[in-house]
């Protein structure tokens, strides 16, 4: 057998595991490393949650982000597209807090996929189940591509975050 | 035929349990590459990315063709590999994602031990 290439020895990583439920359906999980609470507001608050959705190596530029984390409040993520700034946006249908959150996509009209995230806290780590609903086979398709295709998966914002964290804990 | 079937499921399941292969399938899903670009993108010698190559091939996820020198990888003909290369693209972006929220959760916690801290005194 051939031995496990890991990507980054030393580094302790939860697993991300994608699994198509349905034609029209993808389900994403993930533990994280601490209670629903925070992850929660990592996902609800706009300051947070900009550190983390538009990872570097999406290679997308977010120039603003609005978050109104209520049920029927919107949102608004704009990013620097070229030619000109592309917005996504729609309204969040279920608000649960700690524990449940959804949202429309909107900005390719009514009837867009649906995002619905269940936060489940043990042990002080909480499992994250992002499920995608797409209107059909060929949105979800085209999830996978587009935009993320200039996804390649760097750490190097990790490691910048990583400094930076390790100099702002004062040592 | 149910032998048979086993065998390339075995083959399907073992070219797929690594996820250097599966990195393969992404990019392979994006546009076909030689195998000297395979070897520099993962960081791999010639030699450890044709073998890898080569298990791919064997479960027919991947096909090669040999032009002058150089020999140059694309999806193979399966709808497997395909699909895998898709999930695999979404996957590396989710996690890409998650990777970033941890280190926001984990700076969160830290930062309510030493409040915590703070406000005992």
């Amino acid at each position: 057998m051939d031995a496990k290439i890991e990507s980054k020895p030393g580094a302790v990583k939860n697993r991300t595991t994608v699994e198509r439920a349905s034609d029209r359906e993808v389900i994403v999980t993930r533990t994280v490393n601490g209670p629903a609470r925070l992850v929660f507001e990592a996902f609800t608050n706009a300051e947070l949650f900009k550190r983390w959705w538009v990872p570097k190596s999406m290679g997308m530029t977010l120039l603003s982000c609005e978050l109104d984390a209520r049920v029927g409040g919107k949102y608004r993520l704009v990013f620097d597209f070229d030619p000109e700034p592309a917005a996504f946006f729609g309204t969040y249908v279920e608000v649960k807090p700690y524990s449940r959150l959804a949202w429309t996509n909107e900005e390719g009209g009514e009837g867009g996929p649906v995002t619905a995230v269940t936060f489940e806290e043990k042990g002080g780590k909480t499992l994250v189940v992002l499920r995608e609903t797409h209107p059909s086979k060929e949105s979800l398709d085209a999830a996978g591509t587009g935009a993320a295709e200039a996804m390649i998966e760097t750490f190097d914002q990790l490691d910048e975050l990583l400094v930076a964290l390790g100099e702002s804990s004062g040592q | 035929m149910v032998q048979y079937m086993t065998t390339r499921l075995d083959t399907s399941f073992a070219a797929l349990s690594d996820a250097t292969r599966r990195g393969v399938l992404e990019q392979l899903g994006r546009a076909d590459a030689s195998i000297t670009d395979l070897a520099e993108q993962f960081h791999m010698t010639l030699t450890g990315m044709k073998k890898h190559v080569g298990v791919l091939e064997q479960a027919r996820l991947v096909s090669t063709k040999k032009v002058g020198r150089v020999r140059t990888c694309q999806l193979g003909p399966r709808r497997l590999a395909e699909e895998v290369a898709w999930l695999e693209r979404y996957r590396q972006r989710w996690e890409a994602r998650f990777d970033e929220l941890d280190k926001v959760v984990e700076e969160l916690t830290r930062k309510e031990k030493i409040d915590g801290r703070k406000n005992r005194k």
